[in-house]
């Protein structure tokens, strides 16, 4: 019981990391920063191996394991404890957390080997682990929102990490700022949920739920709300539409920063709140489909816009926003566990083809895109060989990861209560886009003649620190699905079965928790599965990317030329920054400036103190003349309060008789 | 035998005060200011008299004493004094007698 | 309409009348005159009061000796007719009613206070014969202190005279 006793230890295992590298690093030899950065991490790692094999000796009616440490705020009713929990979902997310982490890291110690600040680095990533795991391993929703926040304010500071460069503290800028959007919300719905369970504690508000019905469906009732609110800090966090816009600008940090935070981690971590409050949730269903239809329209709207970007972290970043609405979209359609395997799956490859695109990138000495690349598959074969199978993955090929967890997905939203067809629909077309737009990547930069001068770009394969996490990560994008292969013959989905107590410990009368389809022969469902619709839009796309980048390049240009229209739009992203900037940036500046600047701090509040001054220097300014040297005028003012005092005497103090 | 009232010498002995008063606000010559003050004092110590006499006490007359004695003193220094500000101003005009001032 | 009324109002005449050349005179040496007529009649009517004592004490110390300081320091200065400045307006304009309002007001109190009614009582001899003896050894018995002090007092002000008036050598 050794690591289920001190959970604390996963936790400071990077925060010690993290303070060492910070405060010390600047004078360590990099052997040591990286001994430092990855060693804390590895240990956590390791801590979470020896933590999935106590935790499987544990009872059914230990779990979830809570351990509190401290009584961290009381304030009357309000207590906050420094507790943590582990059940099911929190070992996947932990696995999921420390293994990506501790690839990237070992990933980082080549790409970063050249970059100022090395130590700096890896102290963020040491300090960003330790937030998302907080977040992960907290047992109340308070403890929770404090890893919420850490994490926002890593991904601000590793964005911005190069400082001197201005479109990079821009991005790291409108990243807190828009996630602070969703965080308001957040901690409203924080508020609401205090007042109406009396407790943040997760145990404690689940086992309120036991006792309480579902709500109706309409945007009404506190359960709803208090859902509603706290996915709106999903939104911001795991960059939905409408506060998406922070992602894409997110690519001007580093590539690892975006492997590990802005695929595999961070972003998760709204799909992660969404699943942990899934007693609530089950009973707001009108919260639920407003997670489905968010999730459903980003998933499509984001995959069309990766159709014509042409920088390859862009690509990525849009595919990002894109997969975590496919976990919203299983979130909400009630299979919570196909929305937390995909966020598994997810985290394997797109952490993959981050990381492999960061490879990309530093053989070509920086250049990101990819009209500038092409027929790079025989120089970097390793890069290669893994981004390839990572594609194949979130396209949903058979066999590999992505296409277990996406098949899930949209068989339960072919099943939803409300709007099944249009989320289904939704989800299936973006998952062609998807499919189609990442072979595009792929065959534009590994296939076809080069396009670049090879007297300037001397292209060459990674070093093993960056080529190992892409083999290992290529494995798992291949096996990671298999845990849910067995459900395709009828058998076991071992995975959904394993999270299952986490979603049916509070099960509400009438909920909708979708767990699977009617059982029908093995056979039959293996040929269901194999011959569904998914698969045949994953093969369409591949076929159409092929025929336009490889078959004919000529067709692109002709197609963007015929439909100029649309093809504009979608370059410019739909115009997403530009319309947020005149209706909601620049009117926000102009209050800021006109009102609040000038007529609340300079006329109000600048004019009450200056004007409290003012008064005191003119009433003094008038006062003192009477110090005029004159004593007449001394002697009137003697005989003025000789009078005062002799009609006081008479009249108020009535010595007058 | 009809004496004169207490009352008609302490309104005389207010007249005299009030009148002193005034002097004392409107005259401009130094000297005149100071003659006005001892004005007033004899008005006072006409009201400590009769209050004496009202009383039949002779505290008041004790009084009366120490006040001309003190008038005195006050007028023997005073006098100097104006005779110093006259050697160094060269005017008796109270109102040219100004620097201690804002 | 006895022998002290007419007195006391011939006695009142005149020193109101005095106070008023006091304020109306142009030259200094005038209002010193006044002055000493004021001094005078106030005298005839401590006289009135039964304090000869201080009667005496008033002509001779006061009249006689302080306003002669006061001639003889306008003599001394030369003082003339004073230059018509005005500088302070509150004195201009708020010195006269205020002045007469007070005036007035102690006058009215003074006319209709409790004490006021009192008629000098007792016998006029009985307070005459003793008073100056009677002062005399409440001076040195009871106001013993005081006497002692005022005396100091006074050689403070000769000396303060005499410093003040020095020429710079």
């Amino acid at each position: 019981m050794l690591i289920l006793d001190h959970l604390w230890i996963i936790l400071a295992l990077p925060l010690l990391g993290a303070a060492i590298n910070g405060l010390l690093g600047k004078n360590f030899r990099k052997p040591i920063v990286n001994a430092v950065g990855i060693g804390s991490v590895s240990v956590a790692f390791l801590s979470v191996a020896e933590l999935v094999r106590e935790f499987m000796r544990l009872s059914a009616g230990q779990i979830p394991w809570v351990k509190s440490y401290f009584t961290w705020i009381t304030a009357g009713q309000f207590k906050v404890d420094f507790a943590l929990q582990v059940d099911q979902l929190t070992i996947v997310m932990l696995f999921v957390v420390t293994f990506v982490s501790l690839l990237v890291h070992i990933y980082s110690t080549g790409y970063m080997a050249h970059e100022e600040g090395y130590y700096r680095f890896f102290s963020y990533l040491n300090l960003f682990v330790f937030f998302m795991l907080t977040l992960v391993l907290a047992a109340n929703v308070v403890l929770m929102f404090v890893g919420w926040e850490g994490v926002g304010l890593c991904s601000y500071l590793l964005i911005g990490f190069w400082f001197l460069k201005p479109s990079a503290i821009s991005a790291g800028k409108k990243a807190f700022i828009t996630t602070r959007i969703g965080d308001f919300g957040f901690t409203v719905g924080i508020l609401l949920l205090f007042w109406t369970f009396k407790s943040v504690d997760f145990r404690t508000i689940f086992a309120q739920t036991l006792h309480m019905q579902p709500e109706a469906f309409a945007p009404a009732g506190v359960l709803t709300l208090i859902c509603l609110l706290l996915f709106t800090g999903a939104i911001g966090k795991s960059a939905q539409l409408p506060l998406y816009v922070w992602l894409p600008d997110a690519m001007e940090g580093p590539t690892p920063v975006s492997a590990l935070i802005h695929a595999a981690t961070m972003v998760t971590a709204g799909v992660y709140m969404v699943a942990r409050m899934n007693p609530l949730f089950s009973r707001a269903p009108f919260a639920m489909f407003i997670v489905a239809l968010v999730g459903a329209l980003t998933a499509f709207y984001a995959a069309t816009i990766g159709l014509v970007q042409t920088d390859i972290k862009k690509v990525l970043a849009y595919s990002t926003v894109s997969q975590l609405g496919y976990m919203f979209l299983g979130l909400g359609v009630g299979s919570y566990a196909a929305g937390v395997f995909h966020l598994m799956t997810h985290a394997f490859f797109k952490g993959l083809l981050f990381l492999a695109a960061g490879s990309v990138i530093h053989a070509m000495g920086g250049d990101q895109e990819m009209p500038h690349m092409g027929g790079l598959r025989n120089k970097i074969p390793v890069t290669f060989w893994t981004m390839l199978i990572a594609t194949f993955a979130i396209a949903g090929i058979p066999g590999f990861a992505g296409f277990f967890s996406k098949d899930e997905i949209l068989e339960a939203a072919h099943s939803a209560p409300h709007a099944s067809t249009l989320l289904w629909l939704l989800g299936l077309v973006g998952a062609g886009l998807t499919s189609f737009y990442m072979f595009r990547l792929v065959f534009l930069t590994f296939f076809g003649e080069p396009r670049y001068d090879e007297h300037k770009v001397h292209v060459h394969e990674s070093p093993k620190s960056m080529t190992v996490p892409l083999i290992l990560l290529a494995i798992l994008s291949t096996v990671g699905g298999w845990v849910a292969a067995p459900h395709l013959v009828n058998g076991p989905d071992y995975f959904s079965n394993f999270l299952s107590p986490v979603f049916t410990a509070y099960p509400a009368a009438g909920a909708i928790v979708n767990e699977g389809a009617a059982p029908e022969s093995a056979s039959m469902v293996l040929l269901h599965a194999l011959t569904g619709w998914p698969v045949i839009i994953a093969l369409l796309g591949l076929l159409v990317a092929w025929w336009f980048y490889i078959k004919s390049p000529e067709t692109p240009k002709k197609f963007a030329q015929s439909l100029r229209g649309p093809y504009t739009l979608i370059l410019h992203k739909y115009y997403a920054d530009e319309l947020y900037n005149a209706a909601i940036i620049q009117p926000l500046l102009w209050v800021s400036t006109n009102v609040l600047w000038h007529v609340v701090d300079e006329g109000l509040i600048d004019g009450t103190v200056n004007g409290v001054a003012r008064v005191a220097r003119e009433s003094g300014a008038e006062l003192r003349e009477i110090q005029s040297g004159n004593a007449r005028s001394y002697a009137s003012w003697v005989v003025i309060g000789a009078v005062g005092v002799t009609l006081l005497m008479l009249g108020l103090w009535g010595m007058g008789r | 035998m009809n004496l004169v009232p207490i009352s008609y010498y302490l309104v005389l002995s207010a007249i005299l005060f009030g009148l002193g008063i005034v002097a004392f606000v409107f005259k401009r010559n130094i000297i005149t200011i100071f003659m006005a003050i001892e004005l007033m004092l004899n008005a006072v110590n006409l009201a400590f008299v009769a209050f004496a006499r009202a009383h039949n006490q002779l505290d008041g007359l004790v009084f009366v004493f120490f006040v001309i004695v003190v008038a005195a003193a006050e007028a023997a220094v005073g006098l100097a004094i104006v005779i110093t500000v006259y050697q160094n101003r060269r005017t008796l005009n109270i109102e040219q007698i100004n620097l201690l001032k804002f | 309409m006895s022998l002290p009324f007419i007195v006391f109002f011939i006695c009142a005449l005149v020193a109101v009348g005095g106070a008023l050349m006091l304020i109306l005179a142009r030259e200094p040496i005038h209002s010193a005159l006044s002055l000493v007529l004021v001094m005078i009649s106030l005298a005839v009517l401590y006289l009135l009061l039964g304090a000869e004592f201080i009667a005496a004490v008033q002509i001779i110390v006061y009249a006689g000796a302080i306003m002669v300081l006061f001639v003889f320091v306008i003599m001394l200065l030369n003082a003339g007719i004073e230059e018509r400045t005005d500088y302070s307006k509150l004195a201009k304009y708020a010195g006269l009613p205020l002045g007469m309002f007070l005036l007035l007001e102690l006058a009215h109190w003074m006319a209709h206070s409790a004490v006021g009614a009192t008629i000098a009582n007792g016998s006029e001899a009985a307070n005459t014969a003793a008073s100056t003896r009677e002062l005399s050894t409440q001076l040195f018995q009871k106001y013993l202190f005081p006497f002692e002090a005022t005396s100091i007092l006074i050689l403070i002000a000769i000396l303060g005279a005499l410093v003040l008036a020095k020429k710079d050598e």
